[in-house]
């Protein structure tokens, strides 16, 4: 069992659904970023997801946009992260820590030596938004040697039976489920046909299901855990910590 | 149908819009097999946009040069002034036949915009164009033209406020409104199924300069030259050839102010592989892999990827590609416009610079065909504040 099926078997036997914290490294600068990742875990984070920055961050709302674009000021690399996450490890021995990236990132520090140095900084899994199912295979045949899970992303149009597969063959990973069609941020409301698909896609899928996207407050959080494994909240999160 | 030219293409893009994208390829791969698409599509190239365009012998251009002989593709004589609408009536006829109710585009120099504005308009769509907002300010008479056409045009702050920030916020319309919306994208970019898409319906300049040049000289030209920014007007006239293997394809890259300058919009000469915009193809990165600002005289090459199957016929070696920096396409403009009486878009006057610098090397019985993809009533500005030393890009 890796750090991430242990976290969630702990939930489950606490009768709670995950908190997953999201924060874009590198804003308002590095050493904040990551301070405030541990403070999110001492406050109760269960599992912590690391945003690098890119210049096109096409899936993301204002908020974490304008989060990448201070850190990519600061000229923080996804090599930089790598280097400070062996101290974050150290820190938080149990802590399931995920690299969330867009994919041109990781091709231009090149997959074979990301996948080496992502393992050995104490990374247990990865997330790139910009690779669905059809284009995964060169990724899965890095990280999955090194230890390292995919996280697979459903969209609120993702066929049930497309989620099932994407969940095969990626480790002992989480289903990422985006709560809504667009871009990350918060939302006035979350749709209402939001809690029976956490639940249709629970019952498809042997992996753990976290909502995301458009997620504010660990008690919003919690409602929605109640129809699946945990929640993301992230914009929410980068505003309170990575604010320029 | 594979997604694929070798390594480059592909479908990198969020989950939310690969249903669509599933939807969008079925649709139109049952749209170009139906008769009465087809139809209607060649109907309106005909009679709405003015086709087939002339394949005209620039004489007095060749004559100077002393070389071959150099075959202007007027696509600068379609309606809109320039190639895009070949692709744009395409797409927002398929639009119609999926049953969607709103066109989106992103444009870089506007003339995208232009061309899908056009078209939603003579269908009765609303159409909403993003666009940079430094392309915005610079571009402006195209932004009235959007504007009078009915549509909504939204600038982009974001970034370096030109064309691939305006594909940005275009790529997060459409995943939040994918279900009514259709994307209208501009050139052979983007994930498939556009890349093949944008190329079949600009297909129709190659098929035509390969027609009119068996009927007019009896043979096939010796060689294809067009500019690529993103590559749709040359992917339109390397389609025509592909299978001849004795026609030799010329893509002309944007130079800017040279290659060694790092201020330039040149892709596959200056670019590594990359992912942008849903497809894996050449990029202008910096070594982290962050998309850096491309700069060219001419708006419209300003982009820092380029088609998948661009990258692809780079490394087959199927067609080569050339860079032409700021000076020599300006100066092909100048020539064009004093030889030929024809006022070429600065787009367009990169492949003719490359066609001016190779004719004379080329016996004079040899054939160049040039893409003249859009006319330059919009560059008037650019190339008098160039000459003025005055350019901003």
């Amino acid at each position: 069992m890796n750090r991430i099926a242990r976290k969630f078997a702990d939930c489950r036997a606490r009768g709670k659904a995950a908190f997953v914290a999201y924060l874009t490294m590198g804003a308002p600068t590095l050493d904040e970023s990551l301070a405030a990742a541990s403070t999110l875990v001492a406050e109760g984070a269960d599992i912590l997801e690391l945003g690098i920055p890119f210049s096109d961050p096409v899936a993301d709302g204002p908020v974490i946009r304008k989060a990448a674009l201070k850190a990519l000021a600061n000229g923080v690399t996804l090599g930089d992260v790598l280097l400070r996450i062996p101290a974050l490890r150290a820190a938080h021995p149990e802590i399931p820590m995920i690299v969330f990236s867009y994919y041109n990132v990781i091709l231009a520090y090149g997959l074979e030596r990301f996948a080496a140095d992502a393992a050995q900084a104490g990374v247990d899994g990865v997330l790139v938004v910009d690779v669905p199912f059809e284009e995964r295979e060169e990724l899965l045949e890095v990280l999955l040697p090194r230890g390292l899970v995919l996280v697979p992303l459903a969209a609120p149009n993702t066929p049930v039976e497309r989620a099932r597969s994407m969940c095969q063959g990626v480790g002992e990973s989480f289903l990422y489920a985006v709560t809504v069609k667009g871009t990350t941020g918060q939302r006035a409301e979350l749709p209402s046909e939001l809690t029976g698909r956490l639940e249709e896609l629970k019952r498809a899928v042997e992996l753990p299901v976290v909502a995301g996207f458009g997620i504010r407050t660990p008690e919003q959080g919690a409602v929605i855990g109640g129809h699946c494994d945990g929640f993301v909240i992230g914009s929410a999160l980068v505003e309170r910590f990575c604010g320029a | 149908m594979s997604a694929h030219y070798g390594i480059y293409g592909g479908q990198y893009v969020s989950e939310t819009l690969m249903a669509p994208l599933r939807e969008l390829e079925a649709a139109y791969l049952e749209a170009k097999a139906a008769p009465k698409f087809l139809e209607e599509y060649d109907y309106l190239l005909k009679h709405y946009v003015g086709r087939e365009s002339p394949l005209y012998f620039a004489r007095r251009l060749s004559e100077h040069l002393g070389g071959a002989r150099i075959l202007l593709k007027r696509e600068d004589l379609n309606h809109t002034g320039a190639h895009k609408v070949n692709n744009t009536i395409g797409q927002a006829l398929l639009a119609r036949r999926m049953g969607k109710k709103r066109l989106i585009a992103e444009t870089g120099a506007g003339m995208h915009g232009v061309a899908t504005a056009t078209v939603a308009a003579l269908l009765g769509m609303p159409c909403e164009v993003y666009m940079g907002a430094i392309d915005v300010a610079r571009q402006a008479p195209n932004v009235e033209r959007m504007q009078m056409l009915g549509a909504t045009v939204h600038a982009v702050a974001e970034g370096s406020a030109t064309l691939k920030d305006a594909m940005n916020e275009a790529i997060r319309d459409w995943t939040a409104n994918c279900d009514d919306t259709f994307y209208v994208i501009g050139t052979v970019a983007g994930p498939h199924p556009y890349p093949m898409m944008v190329r079949d319906f600009q297909s129709v300049i190659g098929k035509e300069a390969r027609r009119q040049c068996l009927a007019e000289y009896g043979r096939l030209p010796d060689m294809a030259i067009a500019c690529v920014g993103g590559g749709s007007n040359a992917m339109g006239l390397f389609a025509g050839f592909l299978d001849d293997v004795n026609v030799k394809l010329v893509g002309v890259e944007a130079g800017g102010k040279g290659l060694e300058t790092g201020e330039h919009a040149a892709s596959i000469n200056g670019g590594r592989v990359g992912v942008l915009h849903g497809s894996k193809t050449y990029l202008l990165q910096t070594p982290s892999g962050q998309v850096i600002d491309t700069y060219s005289v001419s708006a419209g090459l300003d982009y820092p990827g380029v088609g998948p199957e661009h990258a692809y016929l780079a490394d087959t070696g199927r067609a080569e590609y050339a860079v032409v920096n700021d000076d020599g396409a300006i100066a092909a403009f100048d020539a064009l416009c004093r030889f030929e009486g024809i006022i070429p878009a600065l787009e367009s006057s990169h492949a003719l610079a490359e066609a001016i610098k190779r004719a004379p090397q080329l016996p004079k019985d040899a054939i160049i065909v040039v893409n003249l993809s859009g006319r330059g009533d919009k560059d008037m500005h650019s190339v008098k504040a160039y000459k003025e030393g005055s350019f901003k890009a």
